[in-house]
């Protein structure tokens, strides 16, 4: 077994790839070493904490239109901020694999409301909770203003339940569709009754006065149940812990899920009362997950493909709103899921126009060129756009990155060869084509520019 | 050169790069093509983003309650273009008045879902994919009609979005629509020496379905369809007027592909800035004079040429807005909305259905009178000649205006 290739492929699935002094430095680590090393890596907590202000708590009942406007301006700036915060942060963290996690979790736990400093408290409770316990992070995000405001629990009162929240905790969050029935949703929806967060200070409130205290039946048990009851219930069906598997096995290691691999998946999470740690540690461990079928097999989201060329090549961005608009063209906004599922991901990624700008975008980055693409304004930019009177968002033209083509030269060693070089970059392998490329193409920079063009290089 | 079939092309990994330019699979469907040229029909689809106030678009005058609840935002007669004893058009539409009186347009009210969504992202999706509110599909519609393996639907320019991105709404699971804002530029971002060698280099194992196939697979069907469009388009020089706007120069470029005989059955562009919180008459006036211009000057083209009998328009929004205005002289998120129809073989011109009831709102909303998927039924149905259920997972009755 080659060592180094497995290495490779447990930071190109628990991170964003391996730069090559890394691999050098480690390739003679085993892989139990390689998975510690990870962990303790992403031991530090990192919040975002670049939003001061909660403009949903600004007190001052009569706006003009003018004020409205800059309001509007304000949030679009707030929600700038925050995607470059959480993209610079993934550029520069060694924290990978917490990282790693909590585009997992941002994804399942999609959420898009238009308060920035909502996702922000979000956000930094997926990152806190990332590696941690699967259950306190359920709870957490539940209970956060951005899950209630999104999912409606503020409208949820004795009486006239909104079932919205009910509804996606069991489908989407935890159970997946088939294991509960519409009873179980009304009935659970009673009892979160009264999750709500207050509008003067944005923290959560249990409302004792909007709480219905009567009787529900929820998966055949009858009782007076609060909402930890419902959450305590549903955790201890083990159908949570093999849907969170499924999810994470689709997003870790195949978009082909395996059942057996998964159950295995599923006894240690489930065993472990939901830590996240363990269940990680079972897959970067297990045999199968160096399958060579396993291997440069994943479509990498936008967000990974920017975020790794970044890393790889320490691109360093005059103007980050660049990176904002390729998430836009590539169809990855941060903070922007389409919908309460989430990006549907893998083959997903992929169409005509996406692939052509993945596949150009290496040399707009690395070789100084132009964009000439603009992307579409997300919908929730359309009110900003009425605001200021636009029809389409700024275009960065040029995009002034800065990759630090010296350190990464430098990391190569001299004797390699180009082959060596894109076996390296290119998790799938490569063919015949790439090598005659890069070969017949005499300078070095061009070589590797070309081997990120590759529809190769888009897998992981 | 033989003719091959598809399969072989793919194999076929020493084809001189001359003959490549011209991928010769294509080869019959262009014979095809000019004998099937008259009775093609297209679909134009135009999404007005953001949540088009449909109340000050076809301004319901003939209804007292339309002017109490929106003092000071309401537009009065007689600068109304008058279409009934009810119902009349913005000013800023115009120039829809002489296609309108040709019979070429059609109005249907009060179209929507149940359970509606004031979210644009969520709202949008909805339209995007035909799902029910509660229902999270990954595939757009006219992806699954891509998908149904029709006679029609075999390539990726079957569905073109004239934009820099593609829609969900055009993405299917096995099938992909193409976004071409600029037929040359694809063209010429495609023929990358490099991009060219690896597409024609390409070997059976990166075909097979793994991702990495799928990958290859979309890489060759581009770099093939960029060259069939811009073989075929540049064929046809549009000599009609458009205005200088970005929704004219979309149309514009539609003009070009249908009349230069693409096969496409399906164009999809867009336009920004409904979103109309605050100041509503003024932003929402622009855009509409925008809209009306370019999609009149579309219309008359089309006529001009021949090809508006082939030709249906259909327009919409992720949802409507509140009946009441706010206090900022704009409105907020609504739900059921018009949509508007264009064409030369309109069965029913004109407005299609009584006008919103002004009277019976729930919490203030319009309430819908038809599904919005009914609208697509009826063009699945009788313009794309597919039965609407293969495509929308139930069976969906319709409606009768074409």
């Amino acid at each position: 077994m080659n060592n180094s290739r497995h290495i490779k492929h447990l930071y190109a699935r628990a991170g964003f790839g391996i730069r090559f002094e890394d691999l050098q430095d480690h390739e003679n680590w085993s892989i139990k070493k390689a998975v510690r090393k990870l962990f303790k890596a992403s031991e530090k907590q990192e919040p975002i904490n670049v939003l001061t202000e909660n403009i949903d708590l600004r007190n001052f009942p009569d706006k003009t239109d003018e004020e409205k406007k800059l309001i509007q301006e304000e949030r679009n700036k707030q929600n700038k901020t925050l995607n470059n915060a959480w993209t610079k942060q993934l550029n520069e963290t060694d924290a990978q694999l917490r990282q790693k996690m909590t585009l997992f979790w941002h994804n399942h736990f999609s959420c898009n409301i238009g308060n920035a400093w909502y996702e922000q408290q979000l956000n930094n409770i997926e990152r806190d909770n990332a590696l941690g316990n699967f259950k306190t992070l359920l709870i957490q995000v539940s209970q956060s203003p951005a899950m209630l405001q999104f999912l409606n629990n503020q409208q949820n009162q004795k009486g006239h339940p909104n079932e919205n929240f009910a509804r996606e905790l069991m489908e989407l969050f935890t159970l997946g569709r088939g294991y509960y029935t519409e009873q179980d949703i009304k009935e659970s929806a009673r009892s979160f009754t009264g999750w709500a967060f207050n509008n003067k200070t944005g923290n959560f409130v249990f409302r004792p006065r909007v709480h219905d205290e009567g009787i529900k039946t929820f998966m055949g048990k009858a009782s007076n149940f609060f909402g930890e009851d419902i959450i305590d219930s549903i955790v201890a069906n083990k159908q949570t812990a093999v849907f969170i598997s499924t999810k994470l096995y689709k997003y870790l290691v195949n978009d082909v899920p395996d059942a057996s691999h998964i159950n295995l998946m599923a006894d240690v999470f489930y065993r472990s009362n939901y830590e996240i740690k363990p269940l990680l540690e079972f897959i970067f461990t297990a045999d199968w997950f160096y399958e060579d079928k396993n291997i440069g097999n994943l479509v990498k989201s936008p967000v990974e493909l920017l975020i790794g060329l970044n890393r790889q090549f320490y691109i360093n961005y005059q103007n980050p709103d660049v990176l904002l608009q390729f998430q836009r063209t590539l169809g990855q906004v941060l903070f922007r899921p389409p919908n309460v599922a989430g990006w549907p991901g893998g083959k997903n990624w992929i169409d005509s126009s996406s692939l052509m700008y993945r596949m150009k975008i290496p040399s707009i980055l690395l070789n100084a060129g132009v964009i000439d693409f603009t992307g579409k304004a997300n919908p929730e930019d359309e009110a900003y756009l009425a605001a200021v009177r636009k029809q389409q968002l700024n275009v960065i033209k040029r995009v002034q990155a800065q990759p630090d083509w010296e350190k990464f030269l430098l990391g190569i060693p001299k004797d390699i060869s180009k082959e060596q070089i894109a076996a390296f970059m290119l998790e799938p392998g490569i063919n015949k084509t790439i090598t005659k490329e890069i070969n017949r193409t005499l300078d070095m920079k061009a070589s590797i520019i070309q081997i990120v063009s590759t529809p190769e290089y888009q897998l992981c | 050169m033989p003719i091959m079939k598809r399969r072989d092309f793919l194999k076929n990994t020493t084809l001189a790069s001359g003959a490549f330019l011209v991928p010769s699979f294509l080869k019959p469907f262009e014979a095809m093509a000019m004998s099937n040229l008259t009775g093609y029909k297209n679909l134009v689809i135009i999404q007005l983003s953001g949540g088009n106030d449909g109340l000050n678009t076809i301004i319901p005058f003939g209804n007292d309650i339309y002017y109490q609840k929106r003092k000071t935002i309401a537009v009065y007669q007689p600068n109304i273009i008058k279409l009934n004893d009810m119902q009349g058009l913005n000013p800023n539409l115009s120039a829809l008045k002489e296609i309108y009186d040709q019979g070429w347009m059609g109005i249907i009210n009060s179209v929507g879902y149940p359970n509606p969504d004031r979210s644009h992202f969520r709202s949008m999706d909805i339209w995007q994919t035909g799902s029910d509110a509660n229902q999270f599909l990954t595939t757009g519609w006219i992806g699954r009609y891509l998908d149904s393996n029709c006679s029609d639907c075999k390539n990726p320019y079957t569905a073109i979005e004239v934009d820099d991105t593609l829609s969900l709404a055009l993405k299917g699971a096995k099938m992909k629509g193409i976004a071409v804002q600029d037929p040359n530029k694809l063209y010429q971002a495609t023929r990358d020496p490099f991009f060219k060698d690896l597409v024609h280099d390409h070997c059976d194992a990166n075909l097979i379905e793994d991702n990495l196939g799928y990958l290859y697979k979309t890489m060759i069907e581009t770099y093939s369809s960029a060259d069939y469009i811009q073989r075929i388009s540049k064929t046809y020089t549009v000599n009609a007027e458009y205005p200088l706007t970005g929704l004219g120069n979309q149309l514009k470029t539609v003009s070009k592909f249908i009349n230069s005989g693409l096969q496409t059955r399906v164009y999809y562009v867009s336009l920004s800035g409904f979103d109309t919180h605050v100041g509503q008459q003024n932003q929402q006036g622009r855009q509409l004079k925008i809209f009306g211009d370019a999609v009149a000057a579309f219309i008359r083209d089309l006529k001009q040429s021949g090809k508006l009998d082939d030709t249906l328009v259909m327009t919409f929004s992720e949802f409507g807005r509140r009946v009441e205005q706010n206090a900022s002289n704009g409105t907020d998120h609504g739900t059921a909305n018009n949509i508007l129809i264009f064409g030369g073989k309109l069965k029913k011109a004109g407005v299609y259905n009584a006008a919103p009831d002004l009277s019976q709102l729930e919490n203030g909303d319009l309430k819908y009178q038809i599904d919005f998927r009914d609208v697509y039924a009826t063009l699945l149905d009788k313009w794309l000649n597919i039965n609407n259920s293969a495509v929308l997972n139930k069976n969906f009755i319709g409606l009768d205006f074409i």
